[in-house]
């Protein structure tokens, strides 16, 4: 924990409003300020109590405190550095240990994950049933049941994917982990959008995870192996520029520099799909698409690489479409990652906010650009009996509309 | 240092509250060490979440009985240390009570919890056309019921005057316990207005019905960049004296720009001086006559850019670089003293060049940001903390400015409050007679000296004590005009 950083909070509070663990708690330990002296103090010399990591496991890492920080404090260098140390420095309890350990074997290793899917599948009902029995065992069990999605059928993408009319350009595509296993109609809407934009699609095949989870949870030496290979992956595919369509993996690619050494992360350019497709304009024609959404903003879209008009301005474009802004919306729906697993309680309260924030737009849709907010969300509006209200990612609103469909979610 | 005379209050508070809402680990509490002045640190002896007004009765009837001290803290925000803790003592954290109890639009009145922010009070009410009026620049933090105890202001004060003028009603815990309503329909004495501004020494706030102000006509934010300081502050002057009385008129010098640009990028014009940001607001056709004014009036003073923000997305761009101005220092400087003192505005360009000689003469570099329409300066002096020396200086420096508001007939603090920070120099503007007065109304309250002791007094006094060097009954009392308590 660099003291440097540590030493740029002026202590004005200003970010305790966004914090979402100060507004469900109301506690100094469990807001931005607050971590930042724990950690000033366990730098000068108080040992790493449990109390504290605690505090540090509460934070969710949304990054809502750097967009509101005047004094431009890096919190989300402190945060992972905070992880690393306590990783190092603190012994969890087994049960604990032995959850982590399940999550962080699991979830980056997308062939883990697809694996998952046929007994998701199959277990579907049962898996409803049981949450409220596994809840006594382990709520964060029972999160994981009740937060697995409807498992859709399998895509499989092509290595590559012709631009539509004159091709613009030339871009690879991250698949990620839970993208590609949960969500994989998703990433199929964004390498047709893309094409129809007029861009070739390079998808390399047997993507790994790009080390989002690993670097947000205090493990980084199995982050720089999965950085490492993702970004030899996408140059042997002979890209420079790779769109990516789930907040959290972005963000983390586009500090590659940070992780493995700016000369290392300089021949990959990182974009987030609405950014990019900002960037480079429309050519295809839209069609009208007559819905109510209510955009929500990702954290590490919004907070972590500031794009927020982008997703909104896309989607406006839509003719027909009428967008909604969601009260709260810089505040964490929850899902953060793996909080929602490793936190359950908080995760649901954030949840439980969110979900009543998100019905009371009266949007028929939802649009959310991170597969993990998508489940949350989901999740906790199912767990209302209000919904189920449908989700949808910025791709495949596009998708529908440039391909003049009803509906593509 | 765990206190053995807090063991039993806390076992009381554990009854009270349950195990959630009373910190006594000492990690955690040294979290609450300070408030946003972080040069005074006192880790507190326990620290209390109460969730109602009940439970802050029952916390200090508590305290009360053991002789504890207390003192209240919101959002931690307050810049002179009002909410600096006490070892012996308990921290009353009100950040769980932040329900907005009702609004009540005809009546342009909302009754909120102390914890609520600020700018809460106004977003629930905006869609409807109202808003809360006092905006300090930490608006979407702090809590009304650290204004109502320092009495707070904001750029906007100007025109609509501070809390005091927008608290319509209070209900308070005393210090002995007792939950008290305080109105401003109240016969006698004007209780309210002597409970806003004292700094939590009388006692808690746990209610606070506040004035709600319909949204003007028509707004217009217009942001004029000088030269120099002193052709902005001649602006200042010509403006007030023309007549007009705009929403704010604040004013941002050179290196409280740079800080602003570091942190939000807030594109003020280029190679300016100092920035003057004037708001009008009102009817339209008065904010169009008044805007023609202010334009010439700067023009002929010099003003070499004007721009109008026209639409609220321009009008929020202008004010963020005013609003961020104090945290956004840390980008030019390790550490910094935010002061918070008053002139007379016409005494402002002689104030501003005597600044501008201290800081030369002892090398601390001075950011100056200021509500130049009420004369309230807000100079951030510069310093690294890690340069021996440095803090000394800073504080030095910081002290004489206070001395060259009060040498011109201006005050100590304008908004701030004296906390612990100021109450040395509560001297420099008071008699020994004045504060012993002042001392009379706290004994009122207070007898015991146990709610925020500490604060805005120089030198603490229990009631009955004679004050002072003065020996002998204080000359209120001889004269059968008070009585102690």
């Amino acid at each position: 924990m660099d003291p440097e950083l540590i030493g740029d909070c002026v202590h004005c509070g200003f970010c305790l409003p966004t914090c979402p663990t100060y507004v469900l708690w109301g506690e100094e330990m469990d807001s931005p300020r607050g971590r930042i002296h724990l950690m000033g103090q366990h730098v000068g010399g108080t040992p790493l109590t449990p109390e504290m990591a605690g505090h540090f496991d509460a934070c969710l890492g949304c990054m809502a405190c750097v967009t509101a920080c005047p004094s431009g404090v890096r919190y989300d260098r402190l945060i992972e550095q905070t992880r690393a140390e306590v990783e190092r420095a603190h012994r969890r309890p087994l049960q604990e240990r032995a959850l982590r350990a399940l999550v962080f074997r699991l979830f980056p290793y997308p062939r883990r994950l697809r694996a998952m899917r046929l007994p998701l599948r199959l277990t579907e009902g049962a898996r409803r049933r049981l949450a409220p029995r596994l809840e006594r065992i382990s709520p964060s069990l029972a999160a994981m049941a009740e937060l697995a999605p409807p498992v859709p059928a399998r895509v499989r993408l092509p290595r590559r994917v012709r631009a539509v009319g004159r091709r613009r350009a030339t871009v690879g595509m991250l698949t990620g982990c839970v993208q590609g296993a949960f969500f994989p109609q998703v990433n199929a809407a964004t390498a047709r959008v893309l094409a129809m934009e007029g861009c070739e699609v390079v998808i390399p095949p047997a993507q790994g995870c790009c080390g989002a989870l690993s670097l947000h949870s205090g493990l980084p030496e199995q982050a720089v192996r999965l950085a490492e290979r993702t970004l030899a992956t996408f140059e042997r595919a002979g890209v420079d520029t790779v769109v990516v369509n789930a907040a959290g993996c972005g963000s983390t690619m586009k500090e590659y520099g940070d992780l493995l050494g700016e000369d290392r992360a300089q021949n990959i350019r990182v974009v987030d799909l609405s950014e990019y497709l900002a960037e480079i304009g429309p050519v295809a024609t839209r069609h009208p698409l007559p819905v109510t959404v209510a955009y929500h903003d990702a954290c590490h879209l919004a907070h972590a690489q500031g794009i927020r008009a982008q997703p909104r301005a896309l989607l406006s474009a839509v003719p027909g479409l009428r967008l909604v802004e969601i009260a709260e919306s810089s505040i964490c729906c929850g899902s953060a990652g793996t909080y929602n697993l490793l936190q359950p309680e908080a995760a649901r309260d954030l949840g439980d906010r969110k979900a009543e924030r998100v019905l009371a737009t009266g949007a028929d849709l939802l649009v959310s650009a991170n597969p993990g907010c998508t489940l949350q969300i989901g999740s906790a509006v199912r767990r209302r009996g209000a919904g189920p209200i449908p989700v949808a990612h910025v791709a495949q609103v596009l998708d529908a509309s440039l391909r003049g469909l009803d509906r593509a979610w | 240092m765990p206190d053995t005379a807090l063991d039993e209050p806390v076992r009381r508070f554990l009854e009270i509250l349950g195990p959630g809402s009373v910190i006594t680990d000492p990690v955690r509490l040294r979290t609450y060490e300070c408030d946003g002045l972080t040069h005074h640190r006192t880790s507190p002896g326990v620290v209390v979440l109460p969730e109602t007004a009940e439970q802050v009765a029952a916390i200090v009837r508590v305290c009360a009985r053991h002789g504890v001290p207390f003192v209240a803290r919101g959002a931690g925000t307050g810049l002179s240390g009002g909410a600096l803790p006490r070892t012996d003592g308990v921290l009353v954290v009100t950040s769980r009570m932040r329900r907005i109890l009702s609004i009540d639009l005809p009546n342009r009145l909302a009754v909120v919890e102390p914890g609520v922010t600020n700018l809460a009070i106004t977003e629930a009410v905006r869609e409807q056309g109202y808003y809360y009026a006092p905006d300090p620049s930490s608006q979407q933090v702090c809590s009304i019921g650290g204004n109502v105890a320092e009495n707070s202001g904001g750029a906007h004060c100007l025109k609509y005057g501070f809390t005091v003028n927008h608290v319509l009603a209070l209900e308070i815990v005393t210090p002995d316990g007792d939950l008290v309503e305080l109105s401003h329909t109240d016969p006698g004495y004007d209780l309210l207005g002597a409970f806003v501004g004292s700094e939590g020494t009388l006692g808690i706030t746990t209610k606070v019905t506040v004035r709600l102000t319909r949204a003007p006509q028509a707004v217009t934010t217009l942001l004029a960049a000088f030269d120099d300081v002193e052709s902005g502050g001649r602006a200042v002057s010509a403006i007030i004296g023309g007549g007009i009385l705009p929403a704010a008129i604040e004013m941002m010098d050179a290196l409280a720009i740079e800080a602003a640009e570091a942190a939000v990028a807030c594109s003020y014009p280029e190679g300016a001086g100092a920035v003057l940001i004037v708001e009008l607001d009102g009817p339209s056709p008065e904010v169009a006559h008044q805007f023609a004014e202010v334009r010439r009036i700067c023009e002929e003073n010099g003003a070499f850019e004007l721009r109008v923000a026209a639409d609220p997305a321009e009008r929020a761009a202008v004010w963020k670089g005013r609003k961020s101005a104090f945290a956004a220092v840390g980008r030019i400087s390790p550490a910094y003293i935010v002061q918070d003192g008053v002139v007379p505005r016409t005494a402002l360009p002689e104030v501003l060049a005597d600044i501008e000689r201290i800081s030369g003469e002892h090398g601390i570099r001075v950011a100056n940001v200021f509500h130049a329409g009420d004369g309230n300066l807000h100079p951030l002096v510069l310093f690294d903390d890690d340069e021996p020396g440095a803090a000394e200086r800073a504080e030095l420096v910081s002290g004489r400015i206070l001395d060259l508001c009060v040498e011109h007939g201006g005050s100590i603090t304008g908004e701030h409050g004296v906390g612990i920070d100021k109450s040395r120099y509560m001297t420099k503007m008071f008699s020994e007679d004045d504060l012993a007065t002042m001392q009379l109304v706290r004994c009122a309250f207070d007898p015991e000296g146990l709610s925020n002791p500490g604060k805005v007094f120089p030198t603490p006094r229990l009631c009955g004590e004679a004050p002072g060097v003065r020996r002998g009954a204080h000359p209120l009392v001889e004269s059968g005009q008070a009585e102690q308590f």
